[in-house]
């Protein structure tokens, strides 16, 4: 008989060694990337309601700045928000809220108005609460104060502050941002409260949607 | 993990004397930076808003505060008056003319927000115009019309102006209509191209007219 060595047959070295990936191409592409939407993006303010906004077919752009947005959400709060003008330096925004002080005799310490001035969303505090808001460390606390500008008849802080900010930056418009949920006598109210104060040109800031309109008939 | 046999390796070599140049490269391992890289990008993504807001104006007539300062309204043709009421429920009631008797309102036609509803009203009432204002369009895109981009808006303001022929259009809210519906119905005007249109309190007869003919009760429809 013959003898067959079986031999066996030789193992496949598999490598020892893990493949090496390359990142560095990958960080590249990840540092373009965050250049960026640095660059391009502009930070979003955290609103303190939801708002929804309309939709329509215009494409102007909000102004950088000369703006006071008067914010309404569909649970008919209302909330103001100024910006501090074409410079930082012109201090808009705590002139402003030192002179609603004044009418209602409150005094703010210069600490509160940089608070206030730093604080870029919306206020929606009454001013007898705005003391406590601006000295507010928890930011629940805070969001709890945020109860809406009173606007009724009775005590009518919106209008002050509207006139406030009419005074200090004359050159400022009124932009409105509403929730499309909101009820029309709201809007009209608000509306009565800036004719009041002969505000009549209002930007209404709404969402982008794209509407083709064809003339169907006898083209 | 992508390098740790290369870590290895050059662990192993530090007890030696360091040779400069002999296996080449370090390696240094990029997965932490990767890691630190894509929650960045995460964050800024979330973070940022790339589309600004956009606006639409608006302009209302001023109030007139003063009794002495009162001027007759503006009168204008009953034939032209297209009277627009937002109802509730995103509704849009529309009748023409005007109220000469209250007893015998004439009739609330109801349609919607839709292609086919409103706007197709609209269209058809301001076709001349809107015909006009197409032709300027396309005349400018096709270059038959050469302008600077910035005096276009005025032109078109001045067809919107020469205009006698298209609506009047009285817009008024019922008291349960949304915000929404306000834009919506502005939004319409400028679709459409609507040379004059109006903001108007509602009065209590449209009032009257939109419970009757949506058969609300007035007490309900708070």
């Amino acid at each position: 008989m013959v003898k067959i060595k079986i031999k066996k047959m030789p193992k496949i070295k598999l490598p020892t060694k893990q493949p090496f990936i390359d990142m560095t191409p990958m960080v590249d592409l990840f540092s373009i990337l965050l250049i960026f939407f640095l660059l391009t993006g502009t930070f979003r303010a955290q609103e303190p309601a939801p708002v929804d906004t309309p939709f329509s077919i215009s494409e102007k752009p909000t102004p950088d700045f000369n703006n006071m947005t008067i914010v309404f959400s569909s649970d008919n709060r209302v909330f103001f928000n100024i910006d501090n003008g074409p410079d930082t330096l012109l201090k808009f925004r705590p002139k402003i809220l030192e002179c609603v002080g004044q009418r209602f005799n409150i005094e703010f310490t210069p600490e509160e108005l940089r608070k206030f001035e730093k604080y870029n969303t919306s206020i929606g505090v009454p001013i007898e609460k705005m003391k406590e808001f601006l000295n507010a460390e928890d930011p629940s606390l805070r969001e709890a104060l945020q109860t809406g500008i009173p606007y009724d008849s009775l005590n009518n802080q919106l209008e002050v502050w509207v006139l406030c900010a009419r005074q200090i930056n004359p050159a400022v418009m009124a932009s409105l941002k509403g929730d499309a949920r909101t009820e029309f006598p709201t809007v009209r109210r608000i509306l009565d409260i800036l004719q009041d104060k002969n505000v009549n040109r209002f930007n209404l800031v709404t969402s982008l949607r794209a509407v083709k309109v064809e003339d169907t008939e006898n083209k | 993990m992508a390098d740790i046999g290369g870590a290895q390796e050059t662990g192993k070599k530090g007890g030696k004397k360091r040779r400069p140049g002999r296996r080449g490269v370090v390696r240094v391992d990029m997965t932490p930076m990767v890691d630190l890289m894509c929650l960045l990008i995460t964050f800024f993504m979330l973070t940022t808003a790339f589309s600004k807001p956009k606006i639409m104006e608006i302009v209302l007539p001023e109030k007139i505060k003063k009794e002495k300062e009162k001027e007759e309204a503006p009168k204008i043709a009953k034939s032209r008056t297209l009277n627009v009421i937002l109802g509730p429920e995103n509704k849009v009631l529309w009748y023409t003319g005007a109220v000469d008797d209250p007893k015998n309102p004439p009739p609330l036609q109801v349609t919607d927000f839709s292609p086919t509803g409103i706007r197709a009203l609209l269209l058809e009432r301001n076709r001349a115009l809107f015909r006009k204002i197409e032709q300027f369009n396309n005349d400018v895109i096709s270059g038959k019309i050469k302008m600077p981009l910035d005096s276009i808006e005025a032109a078109v303001t001045r067809l919107k102006k020469e205009d006698d022929t298209g609506p009047i259009v009285l817009i008024k809210a019922y008291k349960t209509s949304n915000y929404g519906n306000f834009v919506d119905i502005l939004d319409e005007m400028s679709i459409v191209g609507i040379a004059r249109y109006a903001i108007v309190d509602i009065n209590w007869i449209e009032e009257q007219m939109v419970e009757k003919t949506l058969g609300i009760t007035p007490g309900s429809a708070q």
